[in-house]
């Protein structure tokens, strides 16, 4: 909102808000949806709400928020990334061996680099689609394989462990504040940074390009490849934040901890009104559906429901997302053609 | 001039490939066993080129090759079943949870079990346009968190011993009981997949779905046959697994899910769809069988297996997306 351009005449302004509805109807109603779940949650306890109820939330949410982001950014460019999920486990794993006996600078460059290292691999599963015209679905549904392998073969049981101070970043004792984990900070600083670069600079709106018609993307002058490269390349490296998230919020290294969130996230990104045909949609919407999907579990173990059933009325809700989603493509496609 | 005549005779090597993939891979499986015999004298010294091996391999390869009949099928519509691995898992957890009532209520019980999750699978990959990938990724977590609960209760497991004799036990010595449930199985895919009317639907939809719509053909219909048909090959799958391990546990079949996948890739099904056939999977799960025990005898890990089956499909997709483009 605050993105409005200061040049508008008053006067404009009231077409300007209704346009914003117009466009943005899906994420306010992610965002209404949103609120009104945590009003219903905070409704269930008497007790005051603290800094501690942010923090639950918060390492609850994060890893796929920070999945959705990077599932976001693959399905806006017109492709799909399966292997989120078991570069978020690969990440865990290896973050957990490396820290376990570092201070906190040490594991702080650890997570530069790590994220570095999987921005790499992620480039190389792009590069892999674009070199070998195999389908994006299929060459992730491989990466998510031979990642996973990889996660297993660092650690086959769980175990590692980060420094005590690290595992804070995502607890609410840090960075002067008491309510906000400097981890939320970190996702609000990553997507800002990258919402800055893909909707105003020519290499994001290339994503959008190339997502929405390839063809004609490529006519326009894009350098199609590089832009599917680089949503890959993004991808692996918020992939490898949640997993970093994963391993600060457990304080372990598991190396399965990441396989729920392939599919997680593909629902976060549906729900928060991309489009799997790709091309439309933005950061800020998956965001909020990542912290939907997580408050409804939440609810539900609250209200007394077994664990696993909770498991499986999420998954549930997820599949009955990706199913409207699909309906909505549908009629789409009706109404176009 | 000299690059013209070694292109043309790549160019061959990989219509031959294409077009006759079961002489191929026929080659690749009896080297791999001849490799596998020669790496296991090495070892220790003992042969693994015999008939007693030969029948194990049979006799093992069968619940790969039921998975992945139904992964074949559903590739062969340009889809993919990811819950193939738990539907199998439910299914021989249903065997055992309802063994004590005796083994033909069980073995239905399960069948429906398997049936009743392929038709969901096919319910939202056929009339709600979801995803296959998605939707069965989906069916698969929620039936696992399912079966999560219901282990959780009381009940006395037990798998039937007719169930343990079809899973593990062999007759004329050398001929695997569980044959008896692949070999007709097979048989009735492949003449089907050829000669139906239903199996040539089911390349029609994997080739152009939107030709096929157009000419009559009622494609949700189709994909809810073949993904209904997916989770009963897969129960049937579970069944003999259950048979073999004689007891169930929530992860007896999830190894089975990447093979299941790459035994039909391997065979020279097109991921694309409305390409290849049941044959060539038949080998592709047989190379594989022979590939786990040439794996399990240089004591390889879950890990490596892993990354190996995933770029074995990464290699084999990229070859045969080459290979078919290259001949039209």
């Amino acid at each position: 909102m605050s993105s409005a351009p200061a040049t508008v005449a008053p006067l404009r302004r009231a077409p300007e808000l209704r346009r914003l509805v117009r466009r943005h109807g899906w994420t306010i109603g992610v965002y209404l949806l949103l609120f009104a779940l945590i009003l219903y949650w905070r409704s269930q306890t008497t007790l005051p709400w603290g800094p501690f109820d942010v923090q639950s939330l918060a390492i609850d949410a994060l890893p796929l928020a920070f999945a959705a982001c990077g599932q976001a950014i693959v399905v806006i460019s017109g492709g799909i990334d399966l292997s989120i999920g078991s570069m978020m486990s690969l990440v865990n794993v290896v973050s957990a061996r490396l820290m376990v006996d570092a201070g906190f600078e040490h594991a702080l460059l650890i997570s530069v680099l790590l994220v570095l290292a999987a921005a790499l691999v992620g480039a190389l599963t792009g590069l892999t689609i674009v070199v070998t015209k195999v389908a994006d679905i299929i060459v992730t549904l491989a990466m998510l394989f031979v990642l996973g392998g990889a996660a297993l073969w660092v650690l086959t049981i769980p175990g590692g462990g980060v420094p005590a101070h690290y595992a804070s970043l995502i607890t609410v004792d840090t960075v002067g504040t008491k309510w906000l984990p400097a981890a939320v900070l970190v996702l609000l600083g990553a997507v800002v940074l990258l919402w800055a670069t893909v909707r105003r600079l020519r290499p994001g709106l290339a994503l959008y390009a190339v997502g929405s018609k390839r063809s004609a993307a490529y006519l326009a002058g894009v350098n199609v490849p590089a832009a599917r490269i680089a949503a890959y390349a993004y991808s692996g490296a918020f992939a490898a934040l949640g997993g970093l998230a994963l391993s600060a919020a457990s304080g372990l290294g598991d190396p399965h901890s990441g396989d729920i969130y392939t599919l997680n996230s593909v629902a976060a990104v549906v729900l928060g009104g991309v489009s799997l045909l790709g091309g439309v949609g933005g950061l800020i919407g998956p965001i909020a559906a990542a912290f939907v999907l997580t408050l409804v579990k939440t609810i539900l173990i609250i209200k007394g429901v077994d664990q696993n059933w909770a498991q499986v009325i999420q998954g549930t809700l997820i599949v009955l997302v990706v199913m409207i989603g699909g309906l909505a493509i549908r009629q789409k496609g009706k109404s176009g053609g | 001039m000299t690059a013209v005549p070694e292109s043309a005779r790549r160019r061959d090597l990989r219509r031959a490939l294409v077009d006759n993939p079961a002489v191929v891979l026929t080659l690749v499986f009896v080297g791999l066993f001849v490799v596998t015999d020669i790496v296991n004298r090495a070892q220790s010294g003992q042969a693994f080129l015999t008939p007693k091996q030969v029948s194990t391999t049979f006799l093992y390869a069968a619940v790969l090759g039921l998975l992945s009949a139904g992964q074949t099928l559903v590739m062969l519509t340009g889809g993919v079943d990811l819950s193939v691995a738990t539907t199998a898992t439910a299914s021989a957890f249903f065997v055992s949870r309802y063994g004590t009532e005796g083994s033909a209520k069980a073995i239905v019980i399960a069948l429906g079990v398997g049936l009743a999750i392929g038709v969901v699978n096919g319910i939202g990959v056929g009339i709600f346009r979801v995803n296959a990938l998605i939707m069965t990724l989906g069916i698969s977590v929620i039936t696992l968190g399912i079966l999560t609960v219901e282990a959780q209760k009381q009940f006395t497991s037990l798998v039937p011993n007719d169930v343990v004799t079809l899973g593990s036990g062999r007759f004329l010595t050398y001929v695997p009981y569980d044959l008896l449930v692949w070999a007709p199985v097979s048989a009735l895919i492949i003449l089907g997949l050829r000669y139906s009317g239903l199996g040539r639907v089911i390349y029609a939809v994997g080739d152009n779905p939107v030709a096929a719509r157009l000419a009559g053909v009622r494609v949700w219909q189709v994909l809810l046959v073949v993904y209904g048909l997916s989770g009963l090959l897969s129960a049937a799958a579970g069944i003999l697994l259950v048979g073999f391990n004689n007891a169930a546990d929530l992860g007896i079949a999830s190894p089975f899910l990447l093979p299941s996948v790459a035994a039909v890739v391997i065979g020279g099904t097109s991921i694309f769809g409305g390409l290849g056939g049941y044959a060539g999977t038949i080998l592709g799960a047989l190379i594989l069988t022979v590939l786990d025990s040439l794996l399990t005898i240089l004591n390889a890990s879950q890990a490596v297996r892993q990354i190996l089956y995933g770029l074995i499909i990464l290699a084999l997709a990229a070859i045969y997306a080459r290979a078919t483009a290259q001949s039209d």
